[in-house]
């Protein structure tokens, strides 16, 4: 029975490259995804490409592409990822030309566009499902509305010859579910073989986090390798059977512990995993290993695909101001107690309006409290203050009451760091499936 | 004894939604996991951090249970004050959670 072969070469935009190289040199395999969309990434990219035209894909496209084109197409291995961010023909016009400079040639790459629903959502009334509110309700404070697009339109444009598809926003699995689809000839309502193609795409979706990746806990879960983890490949049939495996020599390792986690990871009810082509089913996946660096996934279930999509909207929200200091030896505590009280008093005696605070004490409490955190005396303490509020000018200002800590505080207060920023926060809706029409065109180098 | 010698575990975030699985390494430990980390455990522990409902799903078939707790993330891994905005750290300390050990395999 054939066997479809896909990589993951990135589980997030800022990932490491070499691993996608090997994969590509040594994988053996027929496509390779990169997943570099992280939720509010596509608003950030927004702004950008309204200051210049030719902006707005993942800043990480071409090292990316320059590191992979040439052994792809020499391996004839086919590349899928949403690089193409806010702008996916850019980065396809991009990528034609890093291929030309490569000296490669007739190489034919797809843009998939039509995610970008910001008009129609200005338009509508959309409530959000996470927060109080409309989109029309945030005015010109909403950047960004894409919509996550299913694996049609990449299927599509694989069938169409693409050698490279690059997509805005679409369900991350979609990535992986597509080459199956165009592989295998998979109907758009076999609901079974959809759901199956989803466990492949949320398994490799995240690159490194199946091969060991976010995994090791030394004494409890020992993992080798790690500076040189290897991405995971993906072996499926056309029944949707399923080995997920990496390229041998590399770092990390699979087994039936690393696929567990990582098929729970970001899921709630596993039996309804929601995704813009199927439901699908996680919850009668069975795991087992088969050998060295293979496990065997079984069991995965799809459902009907809903009538809507889900929206991402990117809304300017609010400015966090933040500052750190250290203090460390003997009393390092009480001195960062003594330093948070100090500018919790500047704050208020200096106006400084904040929506919401945070007093932190990392190394004490930071992560997760005073609740959970034992009382214990740590030798060194790090004071962090944090701060929302409405205005940049205001956010600045808290950072500067820490930093005024060096003269004015506890003694030994050392390391000051300071920061504030505007926030691009995110939130969703959803969106009646007819209303966003997906649409490729083609660029050759 | 700590939940942490017989399960692994692994945090995810969505937006203000924390989901976090806790797994037994052996198959055989799945059903002292159901008995003891709990709903109402979970919640309890993570009181001053996760504001919203605490929901559990079992996955028999590989020993797994996954809790989903909304308004877990400070408004938002996107607009979160934490240090730790996507509350990666969350499963280490569930791991700390005790567990009585007397054999549970009748309760199955």
């Amino acid at each position: 029975m054939k066997t479809v072969r896909i990589g993951s070469g990135a589980g997030y935009s800022g990932d490491r490259i070499e691993p996608a190289v090997e994969l590509a040199e040594k994988g053996d395999i027929h496509y390779l995804g990169f997943e570099c969309l992280a939720e509010r990434t596509i608003a950030l990219a927004q702004q950008d490409k309204m200051k210049n035209p030719a902006a707005g894909y993942d800043p990480l496209l071409e090292p990316r592409m320059r590191a992979v084109l040439a052994v792809c197409r020499s391996n004839g291995i086919k590349i899928i990822t949403n690089m193409g961010a806010a702008n996916p023909t850019a980065a396809a016009a991009r990528t034609a030309e890093i291929a030309h400079n490569l000296g490669i040639r007739g190489l034919r790459i797809a843009a998939v566009s039509g995610d970008d629903v910001l008009d129609v959502c200005r338009q509508g009334d959309f409530s959000f499902l996470e927060i109080e509110g409309r989109v029309s309700d945030l005015g010109n404070r909403v950047l960004s509305a894409n919509a996550y697009l299913g694996a049609e339109p990449i299927a599509q444009a694989l069938a169409a010859g693409a050698d490279v598809v690059i997509t805005g926003r679409v369900g991350d699995p979609a990535l992986f579910l597509a080459p199956l689809i165009h592989e295998f000839g998979w109907a758009m309502d076999d609901w079974e073989r959809l759901g199956k193609g989803t466990v492949v795409g949320h398994l490799l979706e995240c690159a490194g986090q199946i091969t060991g990746g976010y995994f090791a806990d030394p004494g409890h879960k020992d993992i080798a390798g790690l500076a040189r983890l290897g991405f995971p490949i993906a072996e499926v049939n056309q029944d949707g059977d399923l080995v997920i495996t990496k390229v041998p020599g590399s770092g990390g390792a699979v087994t039936e512990a690393t696929c567990k986690e990582q098929l729970l990871y970001e899921v709630h009810d596993p039996a309804r995993y929601v995704q813009p082509d199927v439901v699908a089913d996680f919850s009668q996946v069975t795991i087992r290993e088969i050998g060295p660096d293979r496990v065997r996934l079984e069991g995965g279930r799809g459902k009907p695909r809903t009538g809507t999509l889900k929206v991402s909207v990117g809304y300017l929200d609010s400015y966090i101001g933040e500052g750190q200091l250290s203090y460390a030896g003997p009393g390092a505590l009480d001195r960062g107690r003594l330093a948070l009280d100090i500018v919790r008093e500047r704050l208020k005696l200096t106006g400084v309006r904040t929506t919401e605070t945070r007093f932190d004490l990392i190394g004490v409490d930071s992560l997760h409290g005073a609740g959970i955190s034992q009382g214990r005396e740590p030798y060194e303490v790090r004071i962090r203050v944090v701060g929302r509020t409405d205005s940049l000018a205001e956010a600045v200002r808290i950072g500067n009451e820490v930093e005024t800590l060096y003269t004015n505080g506890p003694a030994g207060g050392g390391g000051a760091f300071k920061s504030a920023r505007e926030v691009v926060a995110v939130a969703s809706v959803l969106l009646p499936r007819d209303l966003a029409t997906p649409a490729i065109t083609y660029v050759e180098a | 004894m700590k939940l942490r010698e017989i399960a692994h575990s692994r945090t995810g975030d969505k937006g203000n939604t924390s989901n976090i699985s806790v797994i037994a390494y052996d198959q055989r430990h799945y059903p002292l996991l159901r008995r003891e980390v709990t709903a109402d455990r979970v919640k309890t522990l993570f009181s001053g951090i996760v504001h919203g409902g605490v929901v559990r799903y079992e996955l028999p078939n590989i020993g797994a249970l996954n809790f989903v707790m909304q308004q877990a993330l400070g408004g938002g891994v996107t607009r979160s004050l934490a240090l730790d905005a996507h509350g990666k750290g969350l499963s280490s300390a569930l791991l700390d959670l005790e567990i009585d050990e007397t054999d549970a395999s009748e309760d199955a």
